[in-house]
């Protein structure tokens, strides 16, 4: 009987059954395509700016005329506070920092839609591409970053009162992951669930604006009244940025409960994202 | 011999129905409409609702089983429809089966198109290397076979210009070249050979089959009867989403065309509302068995059915041989010969018969599609697509050298002469 002699040489490399295991994530297969993550990467950046005149320059005069515009709209008009700090550096880094956030959660949000031609025709992990969005969106934030921190410079100089706290700095890359976390958890979440309902999509633009200002983008935490505090506090974002601006810039409100609560938000959210992504990926394909 | 790919009692359920209507606020009205009692609002009035319990299922794959040993070349054909391309989603992973298993052993790669995530902008070095990492190779491994990829593509002067500059036939030449230089063990291929000028098809046809000398285990669905014969020892027939048979291609590939006689396709038919269709056809030897495999120059009959409209009285018949891309290679008529059916009463039903003599066509597989016609009229049906003849070496052409299908259209009986004489 074949039965038998197959028995004898059960040493499959691969078994495909109807509906994986809501804890077999595979990340060792996403390992295995560490290539595919990085051509991805150089893909997006490549192929965004390739017909371009001003090429990379973009990445620079995005959060500058969006700082300048907020110097201008919150600082000189509604006249909001800034802890003191100068105005441009305070609203710089609220830029920087959240176009990241926003950038990872609104591009991974469109992961099923935008790649479902590529999906219908060949099996690679799903994650990589969301991944690859952080890494890409990585690049765009550090070019930026780099900028902000060529201002503080030249604001330091001005002897503008700027105070940077380097053991914060060397806790910054933590609070860099957290916050691709959060934008990935949240991004593909709403991947998954847009396969369904296309018109969450529009939801989400929408919300990520919502949600900046309940983040001490515009203004910093201790300029808001202490009755309506938890409600920014709420926002995992809230602990991270004001982290950030401590850190460089030496001015906010930190606190190791905030940020802690950031973390696990952080880590629950992108664990529940990628089972539902991991469950969505399989039968995408029958939905669209 | 060691088993590749063991297929057991797979099935994919499409559940119609309950998909969704794709927006949110729908799905919230129709679902509110229902806690209320009342009807879905999104119903056309005298529409029945859909969602019956159990839905409407639609089986693209039942209980299917079979196993592929390595270095085989197993060809898997079937209608539109059989299932042939749920089985290659599901063996290629962009889908998962609602029941069964897939057991593989060794790297599996699949090919359901060419030139998957190429992107316009990058240049064609940039690309192989992106196309090569999607369908499952690793960056060193894409730049071991960089050269050979350009070469077997013929695109080496533009290989740092934009993809979007190149012609299409560059384009796909170049995507088809690094599928073809894949490495897995196992390689599912989709119908991707129809792709590029005739010279590179067959160049392409070559390389599959140097694939499947390498010991490499091959499944191949396709509609080309003449490559599945050619490149496949084995195969499948899928029908209905479970398999009908498996063995021999040759003989599958006849249970096949045999299969196509009964039940024709609606789609095959000129116009699906008119009466008066074509209701079978058949072809058969000069000795009146049915056949659909013929030696070339041999003799054969095409038989057709048809329930004439009562208003017609004279009717004309005809016959068109075409090869499978399409290029019509015989157009007969019977009032081009001056023969017209008629009859003084209603012609009900008729049984046209038409005897091809020793028709010297090129072995490959050509599509027999039969028409009638009310005399200096219309035409009332014309069947397309539904009845195919393959043709093989024979007699003065049983040359292995003739084997290779769609290399020609005619072949005939030749006289070689050759002078010799001095410098």
């Amino acid at each position: 009987m074949p039965e038998e002699i197959a028995n004898t040489e059960e040493n499959w490399s691969l078994i495909i059954t109807p509906q994986r295991g809501l804890f077999d994530l595979r990340l060792g297969e996403l390992w295995q395509y560490k290539d595919l993550l990085l051509l991805f990467v150089r893909r997006d950046f490549v192929a965004v700016y390739k017909q371009t005149i001003l090429g990379p320059l973009w990445y620079l005069i995005q959060p500058l005329l969006t700082a300048l515009t907020f110097t201008f709209i919150f600082g000189s008009v509604a006249n909001l506070p800034t802890d003191g700090l100068p105005q441009f550096l305070f609203y710089m880094s609220g830029t920087v920092l959240w176009a990241y956030f926003a950038d990872c959660l609104n591009k991974t949000s469109n992961t099923f839609i935008d790649n479902a031609s590529l999906f219908g025709k060949v099996y690679f992990p799903r994650l990589a591409v969301p991944l690859s969005i952080l890494i890409s969106s990585l690049f765009t934030f550090l070019i930026q970053f780099g900028l902000f921190l060529g201002f503080i410079v030249y604001f330091s100089w001005r002897e503008a009162p700027v105070q940077p706290h380097w053991d914060w700095i060397l806790f910054s890359p933590v609070l860099l992951l957290m916050m691709a976390g959060l934008g990935l958890g949240f991004g593909i979440l709403t991947s998954a669930l847009t396969t369904k309902y296309r018109d969450l999509r529009f939801l989400i633009s929408f919300g990520v604006q919502l949600l900046m200002y309940s983040a001490p983008v515009i203004y910093p935490v201790s300029a808001v009244p202490e009755r309506f505090r938890w409600l920014i506090l709420a926002n995992p974002m809230t602990p991270i940025i004001e982290a950030f601006r401590y850190a460089f810039l030496g001015a906010g409100v930190v606190d190791a409960r905030p940020l802690l609560y950031s973390f696990i938000f952080m880590t629950v959210l992108v664990l529940i994202g990628v089972m539902v992504f991991n469950r969505i990926e399989q039968t995408f394909m029958d939905t669209v | 011999m060691t088993v590749a790919l063991s297929i057991e009692h797979l099935s994919k359920i499409y559940r119609l129905g309950q998909i969704g209507t794709g927006t949110l606020s729908r799905d919230l009205e129709v679902w509110w409409a229902s806690v209320r009692g009342k009807p879905n609002p999104l119903l056309r009035i005298g529409e029945r609702e859909q969602v019956n319990p159990k839905g409407d299922e639609l089986w693209a794959l039942r209980d299917v089983s079979f196993r592929v040993q390595q270095g085989e070349a197993l060809g898997i054909i079937g209608r539109n429809g059989a299932g042939k391309s749920t089985l290659l989603k599901i063996l290629s992973r962009v889908t998962a089966p609602t029941s069964g298993k897939v057991k593989v052993k060794g790297r599996i790669a699949s090919l359901l198109e060419v030139g998957t995530g190429f992107h316009p902008e990058l240049t064609g070095r940039e690309n192989i290397y992106l196309n090569g990492v999607i369908l499952g190779m690793s960056r060193r491994e894409v730049a071991h076979k960089f050269d050979e990829i350009v070469d077997f593509a013929e695109v080496a002067q533009f290989i740092d210009t934009p993809v979007k500059r190149y012609s299409s036939g560059m384009y796909v030449r170049l995507a088809f070249a690094v599928a073809a230089h894949l490495d897995p063990e196992i390689l599912v291929i989709d119908e991707v050979l129809a792709v590029g000028d005739v010279a590179f098809q067959k160049k392409c046809l070559g390389k599959m089959g140097d694939v499947t000398k390498a010991g490499r285990t091959v499944l191949f669905v396709s509609h080309n009867m003449g490559a599945i014969n050619q490149l496949c020892p084995k195969a499948v027939l899928l029908r209905q989403g479970t398999v009908a048979a498996m063995g021999e291609t040759q003989d599958v590939i006849n249970d096949y065309l045999q299969g196509q006689e009964s039940g024709l396709d609606q789609e095959a038919h000129l116009d699906v509302k008119s009466d008066g269709k074509i209701t079978s056809i058949r072809v058969e030897d000069a000795q009146g068995n049915p056949r659909t495999d013929f030696g070339v120059g041999e003799d054969f009959i095409v038989k057709f059915t048809a329930d004439v409209p009562d208003h017609v009285r004279k009717t004309v018949a005809g016959l068109e041989v075409s090869s499978l891309d399409g290029q019509k290679l015989l157009n007969l008529r019977s009032d081009g010969q001056g023969v017209v059916f008629e009859s003084a009463q209603r012609l009900g039903r008729l049984v046209f018969s038409v005897k091809v003599p020793g028709l010297p066509l090129y072995p490959g597989v050509y599509s027999v599609e039969p028409w009638y016609a009310e005399y200096r009229g219309k035409r009332i049906d014309h069947v397309f697509n539904a009845i195919k003849i393959s043709i093989y070496p024979k007699g003065k052409f049983a040359s292995e050298k003739f084997i290779q299908p769609g290399r020609g259209v005619i072949l005939v009986d030749c006289e070689w002469v050759c002078e010799y004489g001095e410098k």
